[in-house]
C-alpha cells in the first residue's frame, strides 16, 4: 500500500519542469518580480564592488579552481584522509551513498539517543535529500532556524535560493506567513519586528531539541575538521547547545588543507553577498567533553557526476550563489521557476545529473549570455556546460515535440540555398505569408508581447543583385 | 584586401540595410568583397537548441560557401561566435577550421584586423545607447564586462568615438542581456519579454535616443518591445553609423 502511494509520487515527479510556465506567473505578480530583480542585482553590484577592492581577485579565482579540480580528481584520497582525521578527533564519521542512506543514517543516531526535536540550520544537502519530511514522518520534529530558511519552512516551501532562501518573498509576505504561523500582527509589516518575533519563537527549541544539525561550507582532510560560515549564529547554537551535533556534508566539500581555506574564504562571502566575510566562521574539530559529533558523508549523485567528461567540474561549487545573483533569467522567474532544490545556472547544470526528463527544460531557460561563468568564484564553466546539456538533451530525445520539429525543419531549410531564399522572400515580403516548412517555428510567440519587425521592400540578396550583379 | 561578406538569415530578411551598409564601408576601406550568393546561415539557431545533427548540413554549406577566403565579416556577433567557437557539427578539416579561423564580426574586423580608428564622414548627432551583445562581448570579448576586474577597453565605443556629434550615453546596467538568446526569444517568451522591457526602458532612462549595436537581432527584439510599450527609441545598426548614417 505505502509502497504504491511512493510509487505513484515517484511517476508525478518525472513530469517534466516548465520553467517558462512557471516563470510567466512569477512575472505576473510585477511587485514582486521587480523588487526580486533589484535586490539580487543590489547582490551582484556590491559582488562587483568587493571583488575589485582584492587586486589579486582574478588569480584567487584561479587558485580556487585549481585546488579544486585537483582535489575532485584525487577525491578517495582526501575522503579517506578526512575520515582517518575526524576519527581520531573523536568524531563519528557515517558514509551515505544516496539521500535514502543519508536520511536513514540520521535518523538512526536520532533515533538511538531519543531524539524527538532537532534544530537545523539551513543546508542545502539536506533540502537535496528532503530529509525534513523524512523524519518529520518518523515523529521527529525538525526546526529550521535561519530566518530564510524558516520562513520557508513556515510556508511550506522549498528555498528559492542557496543563500537567501526567502528573497522571492516581499516583507508583507512574510508578515502574512508568520500572522498565520506563528501569531504575529499580520498588519505588522516592520522588519525588525517580525525579525525578532521569530527569534523569540525559535530560541526555545534550542533548549528543548536533544540534537542539532548543520551542513558544512568546507571539508578539511588533514585536520578532520570542517567550516560553517553563517551569517545569523543560528548553526553555532544548534552545534553547541544541545549534546549532539550532526553534520551532513557532500563529498565534493573536500579541501586538503587548513591553509587552503584561505583562499575559499575570502571569496565565499564576497561573491554571495558582496560582504567581505561572513559574520561567524566556525570550525569544528572534535566534539566538546560528553557531547557527540557525527559527520554523514554523502554522495547522492556525487560520483557518477565526477565521471562525467563535460559536467564534472560543476563539483567545484561552493553554493555561493553568484551565478544566480548575476543571471537575468533567474531574477527574473525566481528559484521555485525551476522546480529543484538548485535553481538558476548552477541548478541547470546539475540537477538533470538528478533526473534528465524532469529537468530537461532547465537548459534552455538560459540566453547563453556567460555572465554566471565570469562571476563563479570556481570558474566553473558554466554557461558551456548549459550549451553542452542542450546536445544531451537532444541526443536523449527528451526536446519538446515542438522545438524538435521546428529545428528539423529549420536545419533542412537553411541547408538549401533554395528552400532558404523562398523562406526568407516570403518572411520578407510579410511573415503573415511564411511558408509551410516555417509554420512549425512558434513565431508567433514573437507578436505576443513584441511588434514583429516590418517588411522591407527587397532582401539584401534581391538588392544585392539589382544593384551588384554586374560585379565580375 | 579580398574579403567574403555573410549576411546572417534575418538580416538578409529584416535588415537588408545592415548589410548594404556593411558592404559599403568594408568597400569604402578598400576591400575587395565578395558576397557568396548560396549563403544561407551558420547553423547556430539549430546548434543553440542542441540539434547539432539539424545543424550539420547547415555548417558544410557555410564552410563550402566561404572556403578559400582571407577573411569572412559579418554585421552579426553571435553568429561570428557560432562559428569561431562553436562550429563542430561537421569534421574539422583543414578547410573548416581555416573558415572559423577567418570569420569576423564587423567591429572586432575593422578594430583589430583593418585597425580601422577612423571615421571622418561618420557623423550621427543623437545621444546614444551602446548595445554589445552577449556573444560580442563574452564571446568574443569585444568589450571589458562588468563582471570581470581588468584594464578597461571597448572596441565598438572606440570606433563610436570617432563620429561626429555621436554622444555615448550610460545605462544603468551596460552589459545586462536584453534577453533576445536566439530561440529563447520564442520559447522562453515570458522572461524574454521582460528582460527586453527592462533593457529598453533603462536605455530611455539615461536618455538615449537611439540604441546603436553591432547585433541587429537584439535590435529586432528591443525594438519589438519598445514600440509596445511606446518607447520612442530608435535602433540602428554600428555599420550604419559608421558608414555615415545621420539618423
Amino acid at each position: 500500500m505505502e509502497r504504491g502511494h511512493e510509487a505513484r509520487a515517484w511517476s508525478a515527479n518525472v513530469r517534466r519542469v516548465d520553467h517558462a510556465e512557471a516563470s510567466s506567473k512569477f512575472i505576473e505578480a510585477k511587485d514582486h518580480a521587480d523588487f526580486h530583480d533589484k535586490r539580487l542585482w543590489d547582490l551582484r553590484k556590491k559582488r562587483d564592488h568587493e571583488s575589485v577592492a582584492i587586486p589579486e581577485w582574478e588569480q584567487l579565482r584561479e587558485l580556487a579552481s585549481a585546488i579544486k579540480e585537483h582535489t575532485l580528481s584525487h577525491l578517495w584520497q582526501y575522503l579517506e584522509e578526512f575520515e582517518r582525521n575526524a576519527t581520531a578527533n573523536g568524531m563519528v564519521v557515517h558514509w551515505a551513498r544516496d539521500a535514502a542512506e543519508h536520511n536513514q543514517v540520521v535518523h538512526d543516531i536520532l533515533q538511538s539517543h531519543g531524539v524527538t526535536t532537532l534544530v537545523k540550520s539551513k543546508s542545502m544537502l539536506t533540502d537535496e535529500c528532503e530529509m525534513r519530511p523524512f523524519l518529520t514522518n518518523r515523529g521527529v520534529e525538525v526546526i529550521e532556524t535561519d530566518l530564510g530558511e524558516r520562513i520557508q519552512q513556515l510556508d511550506d516551501e522549498p528555498p528559492s535560493h542557496i543563500v537567501v532562501p526567502a528573497v522571492h518573498k516581499l516583507r508583507s509576505d512574510v508578515a502574512e506567513v508568520f500572522s498565520r504561523t506563528i501569531g504575529t500582527d499580520a498588519g505588522n509589516h516592520d522588519v525588525p519586528y517580525l525579525a525578532e518575533s521569530q527569534r523569540r519563537h525559535t530560541r526555545p527549541y534550542y533548549l528543548k531539541a536533544q540534537a542539532g544539525m548543520t551542513g558544512a561550507n568546507f571539508a578539511v582532510a588533514e585536520t578532520g575538521s570542517f567550516v560553517v560560515c553563517t551569517n545569523e549564529g543560528n548553526a553555532d547554537l544548534g552545534a553547541n547547545v544541545p549534546k549532539l551535533h550532526i553534520a551532513s556534508i557532500g563529498i565534493e566539500k573536500l579541501i586538503p588543507k587548513v591553509e587552503h581555506l584561505g583562499v575559499f574564504v575570502r571569496m565565499l562571502s564576497r561573491s554571495a553577498l558582496g560582504s567581505p566575510i561572513t559574520q561567524m566562521t566556525s570550525h569544528f574539530r572534535a566534539p566538546r567533553p560528553g557531547t557527540e559529533l557525527h559527520v554523514v558523508l554523502v554522495d547522492n549523485g556525487r560520483s557518477e557526476r565526477l565521471g562525467m567528461a563535460d559536467f564534472w567540474t560543476s563539483l567545484k561549487c561552493i553554493r555561493c550563489g553568484a551565478c544566480m545573483n548575476t543571471c537575468p533569467v533567474y531574477r527574473r522567474s525566481g528559484g521555485l521557476s525551476y522546480g529543484s532544490t538548485y535553481s538558476g545556472p548552477i541548478g541547470v547544470i546539475i540537477d538533470p545529473t538528478f533526473n534528465l526528463r524532469k529537468y530537461s527544460s532547465l537548459p534552455f531557460a538560459s540566453t547563453m549570455n556567460g555572465s554566471c561563468t565570469s562571476v563563479c568564484p570556481v570558474k566553473i564553466n558554466i554557461h558551456q556546460q548549459i550549451y553542452k546539456w542542450r546536445e544531451v538533451i537532444a541526443e536523449r530525445h527528451q526536446l519538446p515535440m515542438v522545438k524538435r520539429e521546428a529545428m528539423r525543419l529549420a536545419g533542412k531549410v537553411l541547408a538549401s540555398p533554395t528552400l532558404y531564399r523562398a523562406a526568407v522572400e516570403a518572411a520578407a515580403a510579410g511573415i503573415e505569408h511564411l511558408p509551410r516548412a516555417l509554420v512549425y517555428n512558434p513565431f508567433n510567440a514573437w507578436g505576443r508581447q513584441r511588434e514583429v519587425p516590418s517588411s522591407p521592400p527587397l532582401t539584401f540578396r534581391q538588392w544585392y543583385l539589382k544593384h551588384r550583379a554586374s560585379k565580375p | 584586401m579580398k574579403v567574403a561578406l555573410f549576411v546572417p538569415c534575418y538580416v538578409d530578411a529584416f535588415f537588408p540595410e545592415v548589410g548594404i551598409a556593411t558592404l559599403e564601408l568594408l568597400e569604402r576601406l578598400g576591400c575587395d568583397v565578395d558576397y557568396p550568393l548560396d549563403q544561407t546561415c551558420c547553423g547556430q539557431p539549430m546548434a543553440n537548441s542542441g540539434c547539432h545533427a539539424d545543424a550539420r548540413d547547415t555548417e558544410a554549406l557555410f564552410a563550402k560557401n566561404f572556403a578559400g577566403y582571407d577573411h569572412i565579416v559579418t554585421p552579426s556577433g553571435s553568429c561570428a561566435h557560432h562559428v569561431r567557437d562553436q562550429l563542430t557539427a561537421i569534421e574539422q578539416t583543414p578547410a573548416v577550421q581555416q573558415v572559423r579561423r577567418n570569420t569576423h564580426e564587423l567591429v572586432t574586423f575593422l578594430h583589430d584586423v583593418l585597425q580601422v580608428y577612423d571615421y571622418p564622414w561618420a557623423e550621427f548627432p543623437h545621444k546614444v545607447g551602446l548595445h554589445i551583445g552577449c556573444a560580442t562581448l563574452r564571446g568574443l570579448r569585444a568589450a571589458k564586462t562588468s563582471e570581470i576586474d581588468e584594464p578597461a577597453f571597448n572596441k565598438p565605443a572606440r570606433l563610436l568615438g570617432a563620429v561626429k556629434g555621436l554622444e555615448l550615453v550610460q545605462p544603468e546596467r551596460p552589459d545586462e542581456c536584453c534577453g533576445f538568446g536566439g530561440t529563447f526569444s520564442v520559447f522562453e517568451e515570458p522572461v524574454s519579454a521582460k528582460m527586453g522591457y527592462d533593457k529598453v526602458n533603462d536605455h530611455h532612462g539615461a536618455g538615449a535616443q537611439y540604441v546603436v549595436t553591432p547585433d541587429m537581432s537584439c535590435a529586432m527584439h528591443q525594438r519589438g518591445c519598445a514600440e509596445r510599450i511606446g518607447l520612442p527609441l530608435k535602433f540602428i545598426h554600428i555599420a550604419q553609423v559608421l558608414n555615415g548614417a545621420r539618423a
